[in-house]
This record gives C-alpha cells, structure tokens and sequence, in this order.
C-alpha cells in the first residue's frame, strides 16, 4: 500500500487539476449506522479499475461518531479498500443534502480523486447530483459497466440510453473527479478477505447545525420490505405482456412458490398495473442477481436486460423465436407461456418433493 | 405564492425503435409527452395554486417543437409558460442544462419571487435523476428529492414539512422556502384540465427565451462546450457469445422435464439450493 493521499495545492488550471487527481473513491453509503451492501460492491468494481491504473482505493465515510464507522472501515478493508476518509460529526446522524455536500466537497477539493463510485440509491443519487454540480465536473447515471481507457487514462462509463433501447458509453475528459452511479445488485459482490488492513484518516466536517437549514423531524421505517426481498432473492420467476392478460400473472406465483422465489415483471406490467413498481426488474425498476431467474413471456429489451444480466442461469420463454431475450438467456424454450408455465411448475413440484423425501 | 414547474418533452420511449442493421433510433413518427415523471410535480404544484392561490410558472428548454409540452401543461391549469429554445443549448449534458435552467429560474424570480421549484424525479429517456439537484445546488435552494408527501406549508414562517422517500423508509424534513422539491412517482393523479384552461392554453402566447434572454452568465459553460462528459460511443448490445441451449418437446410435460434434466444437469448445485431454500421457507411459515 502506498501513502495515504496528502492534500494537494490547488491546481488553477484543468491539467493541473487532472495530473494532481488520484486514486479512486467509493462512498460508503451508511444510513443508520448500516453500511448499504452496494457499497462492498463498488469497492469491488473500484479495486479493480484502481489496479488497472496503479493507484489506491479509498473508502469515504461520512456519519455521526459511533463504534459502527470503526467496523464499517474494516468491512471496506475485508472488501478490497486500502483507506477510509473518515468525517465523524453529530450533525450527520440523519442524511441531509446540505451537509453531506459541503462534507464530500471538502474531501474532494483537498484530496482530490481521479473517480468517485457512488450507489444509485435515494441517497447516492441525491448526494451525488449535488456534488458533481459543486465541483463542476462529469457525473454518469446507472452505469452497467465500467473500464478504464488508458490512452486518455480516463473512465469509460456504460450505460443504458434512449429509454434503454441502447447503451452509450460515456467518459469525463477535462473535469475531476469521474463521478458515477451504480445500481445495486449490478456489480458482483467481491469475496471478504479477512486480516486484510488499512489506514483510517479522519477529516473534521467544520459545520454547525445551527448553519443547516433542513431538520429531520422523524423517520418512519417500513414495515413492508419486498422491495430487498427481489433484489437479493436467489429465486426469480417473473412475467411480461407476452403473458397476454392480467390473469395470467398467476400462473408466475404459482411457479414462485413452488420454487420459494420472488416474482417480478417487466415494465410494460407495470405501466398497465398488473404489478407494483416494487416487483419491477430492469434498468427503472430492481436489479437482480439471483442464481435461478426464470422470464416468461419477456421480450428482453435492453432495459430489462441490465437488470437480469448478473443471474447465473436464465430460463426464457418467449413465443417469438427472435426474441431478444434469447440473445442473454441460457435456456431458450419458444413456445405460449400460459401452457408451459403450469406445466413447469408441476414437474419443479414433483421433482423437489420427490428428493426431498 | 409562486411556484415553477420544469417539464421535459420526452419521445413516448415505448415506442422508440432502434433501426435492425444501423443501431440508430428511429425517430420518425414518434409521439412525443410530457416525462411521465413531471406530472406528479406539475399536479401537486397545481394543488398548491388550488389550496393557496399559486402561480404557477411551467418552463422547459428544447427546440421550439417543445413548445407542445408546454401548451399541454397550460390546459392541465399553469399560468405562464416559458421555453428555453438556443442552439448554444445544443449537446447539454445534466451539468450545463442545469446552467441553463437555472439561469432562466433566477430570471423569472426577479419578477416574482419564487417559492418552490418542482421538477420530475427523473426523465424517461435520460433516467439521470441529476438535472433537479443540479439547479437546487447553482441556486442555493434546499434540495427535497423523492418527495412522497407535501405534509403542510406555512407561508407566514416560510417553511414546508415534507415525506421524503429513503432507502427502507421516510425521512419528515423540515425546511424553509425556497425550496426544489422532486415529487415521487404515483403521488397523485394529473386533473384533467377545465374547458377554460383549454381554451386559454390555444390563445396563450409562449415566451420564448434564448441563452442571452436567460441570462446565462457564461455561455461557453453551457452546450456541448459546457458539458464535461463526452460520449464516446453508441451501440447495440452483443448476445452472449454462447448461444442459449434450445429446450423443446412435444407436449408442455415433456418440454418440462427436459427443462429441468437440463438445467439441473447444468448446475448441479441448483436442485440442493431450491430445497434448502423451500425448506427455509416453510420452517419461517410456520413459526
């Protein structure tokens, strides 16, 4: 490991700004003294494009002073990080975008990183949008894929556009930091390495409470989380329009709940409100990664597509033999999902029954 | 009470069709909308003009043809309309629209002060989420993204409370105005607009703004020129290098079973984790 990064004078013009910025960094997203999982997955992804360009992986942690920063830090270490900026002040018990900006912005301007992950979360996205505003530079939204160009030794940041019926890659040539947004779910989750250590740097906010405008008054948990059930769920089974009527939609639970697996649907189901947006997959709605996904009646656009890709076996269904969806999935079976559906779900029940008795 | 809603006309994305041989999206022929998203904040800005007597202020940048959106969003019941149209606008990425919208928003301000600020949650073809924050942050308003609730506004202190939607729960914020508020989607349902509204929606003149009208302090920071990303590339994405395995039968039962030998055979660990996992499932039922 390399020394941890010392401010950097400030640079006045754009090269000098782009030859002082180094290292890659990850916001680590905690709310409520909780670590939001994507954010191992982002020092991951970050691990390895700080190899390919030979620098340090930093974690940045900003929250109210507590026992849990010390475990997150190592957590960030276990997951691949070499340091964590740590800012610890009261005033950051609750997310709010006024003090987290000036606290991200702060750390920004005196450390200066080359790229900054963030989680496309509520909070990832609002955090990060105010940011990239402040400093000025380049911030790409839902990435599915990143890389390093390094003739430009810039990011290349992919992503979905037009309503994700293609995908456009996109970099920051002249600003830092390369700022992007990462779905959850999208990166695989890198293995713990315990014993694995690193340096904890920590930086003052430098704020009162009494100069943040917005208060939180209170904070009401759900009661209902389906919502991470489908994203984390091992087992997906879910529907599209090729389904034909709401009806039909049925004939998916049945096979979820013979399989124990979550359901879900593509867009268009939830835009005739055959289900929540909670249960949607793709690029607006969940990613998932599940090690069985089964899609029934889906024609796989691109959109659906970046939501499903992380699965490690894809079961499709589709009437139309040129479907997209058979260009990702690993089984293909061209034929009416209403009557291949319940005869799926009849030979899972009597197969998993059968050995398990 | 003064209130500005940005709206973005949108191509209806499902129906944008990428050319099979080019990769190029076909535009001709697409309807174009007002982003399903800004409706829920045109709406509840509407309610603000029903319940305290709002103005209400709708502005969007684009090409003239935007002017559409517009329109429509006056026969839904806005006061005013105003389009940001400049070819200097052209190639704007999330950081110099912000630039320019929030250029035109202090311009209107010095006519009437401004008390909120809505946009979408986000755009159904860029699906960024960044341009709102972006404009809260040049203009130095309190930023309420994923709003679900407008709970109550005080006009005489100047504060609003709101619901904001977090990551497995809400946040009750209270903040003063101004403020830039991003409504979630399904809040609330967009009116039909009155025969009224129609009628002065046909008859409303729509101002026309460029960069200079706007004052946009610098225009090099605006446009293509203003934009620090660059995108390098557009493309199809590729199949699979390995093509599915085709699985067929003569009857849905056989089909099923050859489903199942093939992909159990495939991964071997598959039909162990399933019954774990229904194993798991039914003790947690029961308990």
């Amino acid at each position: 490991m390399s020394q941890p990064a010392t401010p950097n004078p400030a640079g006045s013009k754009e090269d000098d700004l782009l030859a002082a910025s180094k290292g890659v960094w990850v916001y680590l997203e905690m709310d409520r003294g909780h670590v939001h999982p994507v954010s191992w997955e982002l020092i991951g992804e970050g691990r390895k494009l700080a190899d390919k360009l030979g620098v340090d992986v930093w974690g940045v942690l900003l929250a109210p002073p507590g026992a849990a920063n010390q475990a997150a830090a190592n957590d960030a270490f276990a997951h691949g990080a070499d340091g964590v900026y740590l800012m610890e002040d009261p005033i950051l018990a609750d997310y709010r975008t006024a003090p987290y900006t000036t606290g991200l912005t702060k750390l920004i301007t005196t450390y200066k990183p080359e790229i900054l992950l963030l989680g496309a979360t509520t909070l990832g996205r609002d955090l990060a949008s105010a940011v990239a505003t402040t400093v000025a530079t380049g911030l790409t939204a839902d990435c599915t894929g990143l890389a390093i160009d390094m003739d430009t030794r810039s990011m290349a940041a992919t992503r979905p556009t037009f309503g994700g019926s293609l995908l456009c890659t996109i970099h920051t040539l002249k600003a830092r930091p390369q700022m992007a947004t990462i779905r959850p779910r999208v990166m695989a989750m890198p293995p713990r390495q315990e014993g694995r250590s690193g340096q904890i740097v920590p930086v003052p906010l430098g704020m009162r409470e009494d100069d943040i405008i917005t208060k939180v008054l209170d904070y009401i948990a759900d009661r209902n989380t389906n919502e991470a059930h489908l994203e984390f769920a091992d087992f997906v089974v879910a529907g599209g329009r090729g389904l034909g009527k709401v009806e039909n939609f049925k004939l998916v639970e049945d096979l979820a709940k013979v399989l124990g697996a979550e359901v879900g649907g593509s867009r268009p189901l939830v835009q005739g409100g055959w289900i929540g947006h909670d249960r949607q997959i793709g690029q607006t709605g969940k990613t998932i990664r599940p090690k069985l996904y089964i899609a029934a009646g889906i024609s796989g656009a691109i959109q659906h597509r970046v939501g499903v890709e992380g699965a490690d076996c894809i079961i499709a269904i589709n009437s139309d033999p040129n479907a997209p969806i058979f260009d990702f999935a690993h089984y293909a079976i061209v034929g009416d999902a209403t009557k291949i559906l319940p005869a799926l779900t009849e030979a899972f029940r009597r197969r998993l029954s059968a050995q398990a008795n | 009470m003064h209130v500005v809603v940005c709206i973005k006309q949108v191509p209806d994305s499902a129906q944008i069709r990428v050319h099979p041989v080019t990769n190029t999206i076909m535009r001709q022929g697409v309807p174009t909308i007002i982003n399903p998203f800004d409706l829920f904040s045109l709406e509840e800005a509407l309610r603000l003009k029903d319940q305290l007597g709002a103005k209400v202020t709708v502005l969007t940048m684009g090409p003239k043809m935007a002017d559409q959106a517009l329109r429509k969003a006056l026969t839904f019941g806005a006061d005013e309309a105003i389009l940001l149209t400049d070819r200097a606008f052209a190639g704007s990425d999330t950081l110099a629209t912000s630039l320019a919208i929030s250029s035109a928003i202090a311009k209107i301000g010095e006519t009437q002060p401004i008390d909120i600020v809505f946009c979408g949650k986000q755009t159904i073809d860029g699906d960024t989420a960044q341009v709102g924050p972006g404009i809260a942050t040049r203009l130095g308003l309190q930023q309420l993204t994923y709003v679900a609730k407008i709970v109550s506004i005080d006009q005489t202190a100047r504060e609003i409370v709101v619901h904001r939607r977090a990551e497995g729960g809400v946040q009750v914020l209270k903040t003063s105005l101004p403020c830039l508020i991003t409504m979630m989607e399904d809040t609330n349902h967009i009116r039909f607009g009155t025969m009224a509204d129609a009628f002065r929606a046909a008859r409303s003149p729509i101002t026309e703004w460029t960069a200079v009208d706007a004052g946009v302090p610098d225009i090099s920071k605006g446009g293509l020129r203003g934009s620090p990303t660059v995108v390098k590339k557009v493309f199809a994405p590729t199949a699979r290098t390995a093509k599915a395995i085709a699985i067929s039968g003569d009857t849905p039962e056989a089909l099923a079973n050859s489903v199942l030998d093939t992909v159990f055979a495939a991964h071997p660990s598959l039909q162990g984790d399933l019954q774990s996992s229904i194993a798991t499932n039914s003790q947690g039922a029961s308990s």
